[in-house]
């Protein structure tokens, strides 16, 4: 592979631009738009050069969008709030279910562990909606509707098998016999879990929570289903925004820059766990 | 394993510790992962009992038990066939088109250097952006007012280039959208298995003379071909259940070009009320789904064993 010639240097430079063009564009005209004013957003052609405004970002930070029909309020804030609450309750609650679970399937082949484990995996890749449908009918009546507690609930049927098959992956990789060594000197299973396989497992543990939180965030149809416009992440408020504001392209733009950014960077952050994370523990990157 | 559960007996237990019997241990760790598992089981169950009433919320005195008569419905449904159609057509696309973009990236940027590892972490955005508003990022690029595709599809020739609001290239936009937000799923799976093969069976085919197009079909194809199936299989269950994208983009217009399966349901759960035949489109979808996922969760773990070094 070495004796490359330039022809084939060229068109491997010229194909990697081409697609970190297509790729990188759409996030960086967004994040360009969300400094303009509606008037520059709206002039033909569309120019790179403008005069920037943080106007956009302060009105979504105060909550008072000033139009030409008057003053409108929007609670964008109130809705990234929602995401914040939502996605680390789901993950915290993730982990503190499938951790303990995680451990057992990776230590103790009992009854039915598969069975579980398997039976969680499937709720991945089963039709979300046959399960929220027949839910909104019982969230009515269990007084769970448009309620934090049964989004987060609901949100488990991500977190918790991303949880449970990444962190299981992590203490299969763990030799069980420095837990043996820890037990014979007299120490309880709780102890040996606590003080050996957790802290051994720990940054994998961290990455796994971090991607749930990710996938968490970047949900729509859980909250468009059970919540109403108070409890909404932004996922589904930048959609209902986008009807309301009808013309404030500018704010829409932002309101989908500040959506966006958290997964981002917590992505470029974790990156080195990325692929572990997206292929449940099947594949090492 | 067999070492860490069998408890050391004669070893002096610490006072204050959590006392739990041995066999009885694992359950009880799993136990709250198991009362999720049937949390999630019950409407479930519901959802199939739904499916085979006559079920709607505008008509609840004619609720009853109907015998699979809103599954017989759908021979002679029409707008059942085209679901059924644009959802296939739908992951067909997405999936097909992905794979082969997302190999080649791979490809490109198999090498290990810093430009490649940088490029390949910059991929990694467009998949991180959640996917419906990754759509509304596209709507506001596709709008004919000032959207700068509209513009550019102008540029070359394309003056009334109209995107997701017109039938005839809507499944376009909604397509391309999905492969911007998915093409990085494959390439990073494949990534990293091209990363992972041995290198031995290069550096003989090097060595022999074997022309690059055979390597690559000969050797490198077989031998990421696990790969493949996992991140195409992982796909293809994600793509044929859509809503996301799509709904934000279109609500599964115009008209009914883009109603997908659970697009379709939820439009009938909550505009036609029609309980009854929005469960049962979500149990074919579901019947599709829960046969592919028995494929790919036996390709998945026989990767995943090969990752963690027990095959």
């Amino acid at each position: 592979m070495e004796h490359t010639s330039t022809l084939e240097r060229v068109l491997r430079g010229i194909a990697l631009s081409l697609i970190v063009l297509f790729f990188m564009f759409p996030l960086f005209w967004i994040f360009l738009m969300s400094f303009q004013t509606n008037e520059t957003i709206l002039r033909i052609p569309p120019s790179l050069f403008f005069e920037p405004t943080l106007g956009n970002y302060k009105a979504l930070i105060t909550g008072k969008l000033d139009t030409a029909a008057g003053s409108l309020d929007i609670a964008f804030m109130k809705n990234l709030w929602n995401s914040v609450l939502l996605s680390t309750s789901a993950v915290v609650l993730s982990l503190i279910l499938g951790v303990p679970a995680a451990y057992a399937f990776a230590r103790h082949k009992f009854r039915g562990s598969e069975d579980i484990a398997f039976t969680l995996l499937s709720f991945r890749f089963a039709p979300p909606l046959l399960v929220l449908l027949p839910l909104t009918i019982y969230f009515q009546q269990l007084g769970l509707a448009d309620t934090y507690v049964g989004l987060i609930w609901v949100y488990q049927l991500i977190c918790l098998p991303l949880i449970l098959w990444i962190v299981r992956g992590y203490f299969e990789d763990i030799s069980a016999d420095v837990e043996y060594a820890y037990r014979i000197a007299g120490h309880g299973w709780f102890a040996t879990f606590r003080k050996i396989a957790l802290p051994l497992a720990g940054p994998g543990i961290a990455a796994a929570g971090l991607l749930a939180f990710i996938f968490a965030w970047n949900n729509f149809v859980f909250a468009l289903v059970l919540a109403s416009a108070d409890k909404q992440p932004v996922t589904v408020a930048a959609l209902a925004f986008v009807t309301a504001s009808g013309i404030q392209y500018g704010q829409i733009a932002a309101g989908i820059v500040l959506s966006i950014t958290p997964t981002l960077a917590i992505a470029l952050y974790a990156q080195r766990y990325l692929v572990e994370g997206l292929s449940l523990g099947a594949v090492k990157g | 394993m067999a070492g860490a559960t069998a408890a050391p007996s004669n070893a002096p237990r610490k006072k204050g510790g959590l006392h739990i019997s041995r066999s009885a241990l694992p359950y009880v760790l799993s136990l709250p992962a198991l009362l999720v598992c049937i949390g999630i089981l019950i409407p479930f169950v519901t959802a199939v009992w739904y499916s085979l009433q006559r079920y709607r919320l505008s008509q609840p005195w004619a609720q009853k038990f109907n015998w699979g008569q809103n599954y017989l419905d759908f021979l002679y449904d029409s707008s059942f066939w085209n679901t059924l159609q644009i959802s296939l057509t739908y992951a067909g696309l997405t999936v097909g088109i992905e794979l082969v973009f997302g190999l080649s990236i791979a490809l490109l940027l198999q090498k290990r250097s810093t430009l490649n590892n940088f490029v390949s972490i910059m991929l990694l955005m467009p998949l991180m952006t959640a996917p419906a508003l990754a759509a509304l990022m596209w709507k506001l690029m596709t709008n004919p007012g000032f959207g700068i595709l509209s513009y550019f599809a102008s540029l070359i020739g394309l003056e009334d280039f109209r995107w997701a609001s017109s039938p005839s290239t809507a499944l376009f936009t909604v397509v391309l959208v999905d492969i911007w937000v998915y093409t990085p799923f494959i390439m990073i799976l494949l990534l990293a298995g091209l990363r992972s093969l041995p290198t031995q069976p290069f550096e003989a085919a090097a060595l022999d003379g074997v022309p690059r197009l055979q390597q690559f079909f000969r050797i490198t194809l077989p031998m990421l071909l696990p790969y493949i199936l996992t991140a195409t299989l992982f796909r293809l269950l994600d793509s044929i259940q859509q809503f996301d994208i799509i709904y934000a983009m279109t609500q599964g217009g115009p008209g009914d070009r883009l109603t997908v399966f659970q697009v379709e349901a939820y439009l009938d759960f909550f505009q036609s009320t029609n309980i009854g035949r929005s469960a049962a489109l979500l149990m074919i979808l579901w019947a599709i789904t829960f046969f592919l996922s028995n494929i790919f969760i036996k390709n998945w773990l026989r990767l995943r064993e090969r990752a963690r070094g027990t095959a």
